[in-house]
């Protein structure tokens, strides 16, 4: 009966073709432009490390004065240096690192590679094993490295590919600002997206060149970049970033228990509390411990442009979806005669109705499919924009099946109107007409 | 001609009027919507800097192995190393003019602060004015081709130079003609005293310029127009130099401005990609989001006519195919061709008519559901208007083949087969 119906369909289909084609190219138009925004919001706010997500924590403290205090305000972005290093000495959690980016020049021995600006990591042992971070030679410094203020660095894979080509470089010097560090390590596949350990390189930016212990940076009075907070009269003066009221870096921790995190949560509060009463923290206390996810969206990495896009495309296939609605309807009426010669042969209501919405459903199908066309192209068009995320926007299986379940849908759903008024046509008083 | 045909007939097409009438609301809320995006964004992307945006050059560069700039000496050392390159690149041919300069209008790299009527008031909240400083010498005004509309240009004695990171307010400055009505509204700014960042030091106006933009791309809109000129030279281990050529030498000049640079002094990186930048190249970065976004509703906007044109055809060929016989009939009974085409014309204009009502509300509704998502103004009542006709002719037009052909029925259609 399926394959009846499927053939009956297609017969239809054929008998008006340009009517045919204007369903599907106006299914085809929406689903395109729909999943061509859908992909691109999919890809920008996915989560960029799936496995670990839900245990890693972004942790916030209030110490500024109360200069535009008020309720619900929420605490600064950033950690100051003697909060930050207080919470990583602390080491409350599972594993936690704190971190801030720069650039940094390097002057590479090879002859062939002219120096230039790196973009750097300053971080603390922990990152690599709290994000998973792979490596394909080597390992991360460690504790002792970092408090010793060790001149060692990792670098990422592709800075290994342009300066050794390739080759384990682990061992080999790598000159920064003039210091020589050694190589302990280089990262394997690594590219979180969005970039959410440091957003303000650039929430999809490509990722860093080198990656050194931050107090290494700060013994080397290496540049800081992003964003520097302060309150009360003090300048972000570079120099003593380790002691004015600035909030300049950035923290995570791993808490794998829900009553780890309830505990992490507590001890902030009792850390702002104290250093409240001894007169540092001018507010009372004021923590978010917010995970990664939460984080994002509390950032808002989208960018506004696409959410709106999104929304401009749901509102074209609305349009494109109702335009459906009403080609099928004149579709089906006026096969009017056709179905009630089925009806007085003896097809139920029910047959009719099924059969029409099979042919909304081929309809759909074929729409579906020059929707994903459209879409490709689209993102095609999407990736020759200059945007930092253009390169991740491509479809994936899980978009492909998405794009063809809701074009089938969608034409079912518009089938569904013109296929109840179609199949209520009485069998005699139709055929009497001819 | 009586309406009431009319609205009998489409008593009997009611799902089908109402299908229509909801496509030409929604595509007119989504088209007026979307075009007064399309005009924000072009508007903004025309607004001129104020700065003379032709034969202008932007070079950026980085000293290697320079000496600190947090060290007296180390100050000097960097300073005379900028003045060095200032001296080489106004020496190169069909260059013009040079200033040091910290940066430039939609170069999004800026060096924002507060600045106050009064001394140390560090008031962050209502009364505090933003402003980008720019920092340049006494060749930046003519150079960036910006016109003293009050006062003077600085003089070549009254150029400083500082460590990037080193406190300290300058004797004088010039600002905007914008900055200085928004901090003096009630007469001249020229010889007025102003404070930047809380300091105590004041600072005398001595010049205003008619407009200077800020460096802020995408965000900063409620100073955008508040640009603070500075007299110092700053010195940090990067330099950046405005570059004015001869008119039709651009290219020439940066072609060959990193290498001049290189030969005095080859400590240094220029970046091969972004190291020397045409000011075009930079509006174009800084706007390419903003036109990508227009021209991305402009082709949305088009296809949504067309779909909905396309369907006011497929659905009106419908409505003629099954009244052929009635048209006979009206034929036959003495209707002129003219009175069927009316006939069609007239039911196109009542469905688009009242679907263009409905659209101007959901197209207001929209606009109000933007304005709380994201940054839009409110839309104006003539974009309302002006699509609610263009919808009404886009349905005439669409209407016009199959009412065509409606008129074509002969009577003789009348006598087959009753």
């Amino acid at each position: 009966m399926f394959a009846y119906y499927f053939d009956l369909a297609f017969r239809s289909l054929k008998r008006n073709k340009a009517l045919t084609a204007l369903m599907v190219l106006a299914i085809a138009l929406g689903i395109g432009a729909c999943m061509t925004t859908l992909t691109v919001l999919h890809v920008l706010s996915g989560d960029p490390l799936p496995q670990r997500s839900g245990s890693l924590y972004y942790p916030q403290i209030d110490p500024r004065d109360m200069v535009d205090y008020g309720p619900n305000v929420e605490p600064p972005e950033q950690l100051s240096w003697v909060d930050g290093m207080y919470l990583l000495h602390a080491k409350r959690a599972a594993r936690q690192a704190l971190m801030t980016g720069g650039m940094v020049p390097l002057q590479p021995t090879q002859s062939t590679v002219d120096p230039f600006q790196a973009v750097a990591l300053y971080t603390s042992s922990d990152f690599f094993p709290m994000f998973g971070v792979p490596f394909k030679y080597g390992t991360g410094w460690v504790d002792t490295e970092d408090e010793g203020k060790a001149r060692v660095a990792v670098i990422s894979a592709s800075l290994n590919d342009k300066l050794f080509g390739g080759k384990n470089s682990v061992g080999q010097v790598l000159r920064l600002q003039e210091t020589a560090f050694r190589i302990i390590g280089v990262l394997g596949d690594w590219h979180p997206n969005p970039h959410f350990y440091e957003w303000y390189m650039g929430s999809y930016a490509s990722d860093e060149d080198v990656y050194l212990p931050l107090t290494t940076a700060r013994d080397l009075k290496m540049e800081h970049d992003g964003s520097t907070d302060c309150w009360g009269n003090s300048g972000g003066d570079p120099e003593h970033l380790e002691t004015v009221n600035c909030t300049w870096l950035q923290f995570w921790v791993q808490l794998d228990t829900p009553a780890s995190v309830a505990d992490y949560k507590s001890f902030l509060e009792h850390y702002s509390q104290d250093q409240h009463t001894a007169g540092r923290f001018l507010r009372p206390p004021n923590v978010r411990l917010r995970n990664l996810m939460q984080w994002l969206d509390y950032l808002q990495v989208v960018p506004s442009d696409t959410r709106l896009q999104m929304w401009l495309s749901l509102g074209f296939l609305a349009v494109c979806l109702i335009n459906t609605v009403g080609l099928m309807l004149a579709k089906f009426m006026r096969r009017a005669s056709e179905l009630s010669v089925r009806r007085a042969l003896g097809a139920s209501q029910r047959a009719l109705f099924g059969q029409l919405l099979i042919e909304s459903g081929v309809v759909g199908l074929l729409g579906g499919l020059g929707g994903l066309l459209l879409a490709l192209f689209g993102l095609w068009l999407v990736r020759q924009q200059p945007a930092d995320y253009a390169e991740l926007a491509r479809m994936d299986i899980a978009m492909l099946l998405t794009t063809l379940i809701i074009a089938v849908g969608a034409s079912l759903i518009a089938g569904l109107l013109p296929a109840w008024r179609a199949c209520h046509v009485a069998p005699a008083l139709q055929l009497k007409g001819n | 001609m009586s309406l009431h045909p009319i609205l009998a007939a489409l008593r009997k097409h009611k799902a089908g009027v109402v299908l229509i009438a909801l496509q030409i609301a929604l595509t007119l809320a989504i088209v007026c919507n979307a075009v007064f995006i399309i005009y924000s964004r072009v508007e903004k992307v025309h607004r001129p800097t104020g700065i003379d945006e032709s034969n202008l050059l932007l070079i950026t560069q980085q000293w290697v192995g320079a000496p600190s700039m947090d060290t007296p000496a180390g100050v000097q050392q960097l300073d005379s190393m900028l003045r060095q390159d200032l001296d080489t690149l106004r020496r190169q041919p069909d260059v013009t003019s040079v200033t040091s300069i910290t940066s430039l209008p939609l170069l999004n790299s800026s060096w924002v602060g507060g600045v106050a009527v009064k001394p140390g008031e560090q008031t962050p909240g209502k009364n505090d004015v933003h402003t980008a400083m720019y920092f340049g010498d006494e060749q930046m005004i003519g150079t960036l081709g910006l016109q003293i509309v009050e006062g003077r240009n600085f003089n070549a004695s009254e150029i400083a130079h500082k460590g990037m990171r080193d406190q300290g307010e300058p004797p004088i400055v010039i600002v905007t003609q914008d900055l200085a009505k928004r901090l003096f509204p009630d007469g001249s700014a020229v010889g007025k005293v102003v404070y930047f960042d809380g300091s105590s030091t004041p600072s005398t106006i001595i010049g205003v310029v008619r407009r200077m933009q800020t460096p802020a791309v995408g965000w900063g809109d409620n100073f955008t127009w508040y640009s603070t000129l500075m007299p110092f030279r700053i010195n940090a281990t990067f330099s950046r130099y405005a570059v004015r050529t001869r008119p039709g030498q651009l290219d020439a000049v940066a072609r060959t401005a990193a290498a001049a640079l290189y030969n005095g002094n080859p400590l240094r990186v220029i970046d091969e990609d972004d190291g020397v930048k045409r000011f075009g190249d930079i509006r174009g970065d800084a706007y390419r989001a903003d036109i990508g976004m227009a021209v991305l509703m402009g082709v949305v906007c088009l296809i949504l006519l067309a779909v909905t044109a396309a369907g006011i055809v497929g659905l009106t060929s419908f409505w003629v195919g099954q009244r052929h016989r009635q048209i006979g009939v009206r034929r036959a009974l003495g209707a002129r061709k003219i009175d069927i085409l009316h006939y069609f014309q007239l039911e196109n204009l009542m469905i688009a008519g009242v679907g263009a009502v409905v659209g101007v509300v959901m197209a207001i509704g929209l606009n109000r559901l933007l304005m709380s998502k994201f940054e839009m103004q409110s839309l104006p009542v003539y974009y309302v208007l002006l699509g609610l006709l263009v919808v009404m002719v886009l349905g005439q037009i669409a209407v016009f083949v199959p009412a065509r052909r409606a008129s074509n029925v002969p009577p003789v259609v009348a006598t087959r087969s009753v």
